[in-house]
């Protein structure tokens, strides 16, 4: 083929392969995600996940939105078991849940308070969540000793490391695209386990799942009613469609 | 109706008659319901009128509970939107009723105008419906933006001070002109007030207004139909189009099958899936807005996105808004630029055919795009499709005079 040719095809084929890649349904800039996998339907799993939300998120960060009484209902506690072990800092099952640590140290602490964990599902995503949560790494120029793989510079430390132990970063060498002089340059390659947790990484992975499908599940406590309600109206909806079918059909039969 | 006032011997009731002779019921019925004749031919492209109507009274109704709770109020409007999703009786169905609404309203609105190109209905003598029309168009968009700021969250924030900004690129005045839509020097609490009046009182009453005029005129003039002839030219011996059937019971029947399918798919996604993957509610809107933080990625909701990737196609500031502002003023002049002689799409030739497809891809290409960050290959693409987009417009005087037309029938094509 003419070689100018072929030059407007190569160009034609990039254009297509743009215009054909989907869109991204949440900002993640260039990190591949692994999927959380979480079940929002499952009681036992959101319950699990209440739990390690209010042992180990809560100290620091609100879901100022979200009532325990609410929890209780959604999660089939009664009041009293959402009371005796999950309220930690509340009095009553009416209060919403607030962090334990004062804004204004967080504030002096971490330079920001930690984000509000009502609508953090909604906003970046159960995936975005539950990859964050396993991409720690040990980095010594950071003030927590951690940096994050999904959200680099984040000023949270690894909280959870006890259970996943710490990892590290490993990084490959790589010819930079576009320049023939052989030039390298470093690209991550992989996470991998420098100390060993408390838990297996399979362990580690259903319990970092179970407090994403608690994060879901806060995001829209009535998501449940509303798929059930929806069900109904359809079928309702369904049923008056026929019955409007045949009225048409009736006052239309003489129309030619 | 002339015919309806000399009717005689019709029995009334008493309470009629005592209505009719101080307000024009019986009359008004007649003229815009019983006896107001459209063609039995429509096909599913004339229902998008009536569904537009009805996602006006969903937006409406919904509306009105939304503001009984809602607090328009920076430090109040977002969690007001969450006390209203988890504690407020039924509040969640009354907000996805509204958002998913706002959407579906542009949905609609858009396959309703695109009717109008498929079957010339802007031709004479209906040029003023479609005017009228169009600025139903213009203040929606306005509503939906206004209403897009009072969620308060990150991209109701951050969009509104793109699209505000713009008038800045105004020479002269632009600076003064911002300041005064805002209210202030940034967007603030002042403009999120002034915006919540707009969205539930002047631009609302607006549209009522003008769907109502848009309904005068529709009915002084006549419904088109699929193959752009006038039904009125045949007319029975008793007065009646040959052709044409009863809004009421026909119409009205036909509508209400179409109106309950609508509902179906509009639950469907209000009840299964009312973020839309993010098109409908978006997910950055989730954050309460923060001035000190701009989203990596700003994009407005989609039923804006084409109009936004013709702005950022051009290089310049106030020339990308100019030509953002025609692209959405062009139709407007479409009575004009139309030269064909007839009207619908199933008598016209190759040329205007090829256009119409060639302004849908533009126009659905464009709303992708719009999407999209600007980047190098997004913004070309954006250039391309904006100039066959205003080519669509610029170019119709000249090929709808040399497109060539088939005979138009004489009485509309029905299959029963």
């Amino acid at each position: 083929m003419d070689k100018r040719y072929s030059n407007v095809a190569n160009r034609i084929a990039v254009l297509l392969a743009a215009f054909l890649a989907t869109t991204g349904a949440y900002a993640s800039g260039d990190v591949e995600m692994e999927s959380a996998g979480n079940d929002v339907d499952n009681i036992q799993s959101l319950q699990r996940g209440a739990r390690n939300f209010m042992n180990y998120c809560a100290g620091c960060h609100s879901a100022r939105y979200v009532r325990y009484n609410t929890i209780a209902r959604d999660l089939e506690l009664s009041d009293d078991q959402v009371a005796n072990n999950l309220m930690f800092n509340a009095e009553k099952t009416f209060e919403t849940i607030q962090a334990s640590m004062p804004a204004d140290d967080a504030k002096r602490w971490f330079g920001q308070p930690p984000p509000d964990m009502s609508l953090m599902a909604r906003a970046r995503g159960t995936d975005y969540i539950y990859n964050f949560l396993k991409s720690f790494y040990l980095d010594a120029d950071s003030p927590t000793g951690v940096d994050n793989h999904v959200l680099a510079g984040t000023s949270m430390p690894h909280v959870l490391w006890r259970m996943q132990g710490y990892q590290k970063a490993v990084y490959r060498e790589e010819l930079v695209p576009g320049r023939d002089d052989g030039i390298t340059r470093q690209v991550f390659d992989k996470l991998e386990p420098v100390t060993a947790g408390t838990m297996s990484e399979d362990d580690y992975d259903a319990f970092v799942r179970d407090t994403v499908n608690f994060l879901e599940y806060i995001a829209e406590p009535e998501r449940s009613t509303r798929r059930k309600v929806g069900v109904w109206v359809i079928i309702f909806l369904s049923f008056f469609l026929v019955l409007a079918i045949m009225l048409k059909k009736q006052i239309w039969k003489d129309v030619s | 109706m002339a015919e309806v006032e000399a009717e005689v011997g019709v029995e009334k009731s008493g309470f009629l008659k005592w209505i009719d002779d101080r307000f024009p019921f019986t009359e008004t019925m007649k003229a815009h319901a019983t006896e107001y004749y459209a063609s039995k031919n429509f096909n599913i492209w004339y229902v998008f009128g009536v569904l537009a109507t009805v996602v006006l009274v969903i937006q409406l109704v919904s509306g009105i509970f939304l503001t009984m709770n809602y607090k328009p109020a920076a430090a109040e409007a977002f969690a007001s939107v969450e006390y209203i999703m988890r504690d407020v009786e039924w509040g969640w169905l009354i907000r996805y009723m509204h958002s998913t609404g706002a959407s579906f309203f542009f949905i609609i609105v858009y396959l309703h105008m695109f009717r109008g190109l498929l079957y010339g209905s802007y031709k004479k003598p209906r040029e003023l419906i479609w005017i009228i029309g169009m600025m139903i168009f213009f203040v929606l968009f306005a509503e939906a933006f206004a209403g897009y700021l009072l969620p308060w969250g990150q991209m109701s924030y951050w969009g509104a001070q793109v699209i505000i900004s713009l008038f800045g690129a105004i020479p002269g005045i632009g600076e003064a002109l911002v300041e005064i839509i805002r209210g202030d020097y940034s967007i603030s609490d002042i403009t999120l007030n002034r915006f919540f009046a707009l969205h539930v009182i002047v631009l609302p009453l607006s549209l009522i207004a003008l769907v109502f005029v848009h309904i005068v005129a529709l009915h002084h003039v006549g419904s088109n139909n699929p193959d752009g002839i006038e039904i009125k030219d045949h007319k029975g011996a008793d007065g009646v189009p040959l052709d044409g059937v009863p809004f009421h019971p026909h119409h009205t029947s036909k509508d209400l099958v179409y109106i309950v399918g609508f509902l179906i798919i509009f639950t469907f996604v209000m009840f299964f899936a009312p973020d839309m993957g993010g098109y409908f509610l978006e997910h950055a809107n989730f954050e309460p807005a923060n001035m000190q933080a701009t989203p990596e990625h700003i994009a407005p909701v989609w039923y804006f996105t084409p109009f936004y990737a013709i702005l950022r196609a051009v290089p310049d500031k106030l020339w990308g808004a100019i030509l953002m502002a025609l692209s959405v003023l062009m139709p407007l002049f479409l009575p004009w630029l139309d030269r064909s002689r007839v009207r619908s799409i199933r008598y016209r030739g190759w040329i205007y055919k090829l256009a119409l497809a060639l302004f849908v891809v533009s126009f659905l290409t464009l709303g992708y795009l719009g999407m999209k960050p600007a980047e190098s290959i997004y913004v070309l693409l954006a250039r391309i499709f904006s100039v066959i987009y205003f080519g669509f417009f610029i170019l119709m005087p000249y090929y709808t005079t040399i497109d060539k037309t088939k005979p138009v029938p004489d009485r509309v094509v029905y299959h029963g």
